[in-house]
């Protein structure tokens, strides 16, 4: 059905909502595959984030001006709210992991937001890419916790201060719960933003409809300005969720 | 399978297949997001472009915009405390000032108060001599007009004796000199 769809032009109401997601090389034909090192649009994309952030922090803070230009105070303002974040919910300890989470935390931000753009591609809708990012902080959290506190990072599932019947069973549900953590932290990323763009895709081909077209066009404009607001809120508890996992990792007691 | 053969059908018989989008509902059920063929390229450039974000944070922004915002808050708290030094020394000065002032009102109320002295001191030998002067010609006046009496009663006495003696020679009488005098003083005193 998708090919018919593609028979171009067909009238009345097309809908590809999920077209914007492929993956596909940037040169050559589009039906070659895709293997690892293909430069794809997601490398462009990607590599666009990377152009942005490194426009951002480091051309807008070359100046080091003690009063600052619009742009180094965006980055001072991100810096400082990243730091923040850290230090208020994971704890002083855990500053050394600042440039970690920051990486993490402008990486999705910006991916977000230029997946925002129209035309463009949002490498954040993808799950290869939010499960990587949630494998990592999975990962390095539980590296750090075994590092840290060795086998006390086990207490994390023996809740203590439970009734000794209880705990067994919270073990259970702390275990799988922990093991859920990369699971609901990468398809919530994921999910939001691709959803958001196919329903906006959706409108977009309702607007193809003279009938509806302006409730249509209105309602696109909602939902981008809805969307601005998830692409933040999704890099923001993507950040903070890191921050909360890597505090049990090194406070494990409850 | 069996939707792939009839989409490959379809697609031969519009002549115009669209492969990028066969091959991605081939292996991926209709979302892309699902289409494991591009895991690898995603999670490779993915792994290259947080690689790349990091060492540009570490190496480059981050250290930088810590030193720039460690050199606002010296440069801030150095500012506050000149700016605190400042104040004070404005305080200082404006003591000196009031003080300076609260002086010279002093001294000028001291002139002012020497000044009235001496004009006091002054006026007061200028009435004394006044005052002596006009004593000295009230008396002197006085005895003027003593004087000028007395040398009065004397005439008319004389001007009475005189009188007296003619008017009695005239009536024939003779009265000698003694008893005339006598008599005209003590018509003089009462």
């Amino acid at each position: 059905m998708a090919t018919e769809a593609h028979g171009e032009e067909t009238g009345g109401l097309v809908f590809h909502p999920l077209d914007q997601f492929i993956v596909k090389p940037l040169f050559g034909e589009i039906g070659d595959p895709v293997s690892w090192y293909t430069i794809t649009n997601v490398t462009l994309w990607m590599a666009l984030a990377v152009l942005a952030i490194v426009a951002l922090f480091v051309f807008g803070s070359r100046g080091r001006a003690i009063v600052p230009t619009r742009t180094q105070s965006i980055g001072e303002i991100l810096y400082g709210f990243t730091y923040k974040m850290v230090e208020d919910v994971a704890g002083k300890d855990a500053i050394k992991f600042f440039p970690y989470i920051m990486t993490l935390f402008m990486f999705i931000l910006f991916a977000n937001y230029l997946g925002l753009l129209p035309m463009s591609f949002a490498t954040t809708s993808h799950i290869a890419v939010t499960a990587v990012l949630a494998l990592a902080v999975f990962l390095t959290v539980t590296i750090v916790g075994f590092v840290k506190n060795g086998t006390k990072f086990l207490g994390l599932f023996w809740v203590s201060s439970a009734p000794l019947a209880l705990r067994p069973i919270l073990a259970i549900i702390e275990l799988i719960s922990y093991f859920v953590r990369p699971v609901s932290h990468s398809i919530r990323l994921g999910g939001n933003i691709m959803a958001g763009h196919a329903v906006m895709k959706v409108f977009a081909g309702f607007a193809a409809v003279a009938a509806i077209s302006p409730f249509a066009v209105l309602s696109i404009t909602a939902i981008y300005g809805l969307e601005m607001l998830v692409a933040g809120v999704q890099a923001y508890v993507f950040a903070i969720l890191t921050c909360v996992y890597l505090k049990d990792a090194l406070h494990p007691s409850h | 399978m069996a939707t792939e053969e009839t989409e490959v059908a379809a697609d031969a018989a519009h002549g115009a297949a669209d492969a990028a989008h066969g091959a991605a509902e081939a292996s991926g059920a209709g979302m892309p997001q699902l289409d494991f063929s591009t895991f690898g390229n995603q999670i490779f450039w993915l792994v290259v472009t947080l690689v790349v974000i990091h060492v540009v944070f570490t190496k480059i922004a981050l250290p930088r915009i810590a030193g720039v915002l460690a050199e606002r808050q010296g440069t801030i708290t150095s500012d506050l405390a000149a700016a605190e030094e400042l104040k004070q020394k404005a305080v200082d000065a404006e003591d000196a000032y009031k003080k300076a002032l609260a002086d010279a009102r002093t001294e000028a109320q001291k002139i002012v108060a020497d000044a009235k002295a001496e004009i006091q001191a002054d006026l007061d030998a200028a009435q004394a001599k006044a005052d002596a002067e006009i004593a000295a010609k009230t008396a002197e006046s006085e005895k003027a007009i003593t004087e000028i009496r007395e040398g009065a009663a004397d005439s008319a006495k004389e001007v009475a004796k005189d009188t007296v003696t003619a008017i009695l020679s005239a009536m024939g009488f003779s009265a000698d000199a003694k008893t005339v005098t006598s008599a005209v003083n003590d018509r003089a005193k009462g």
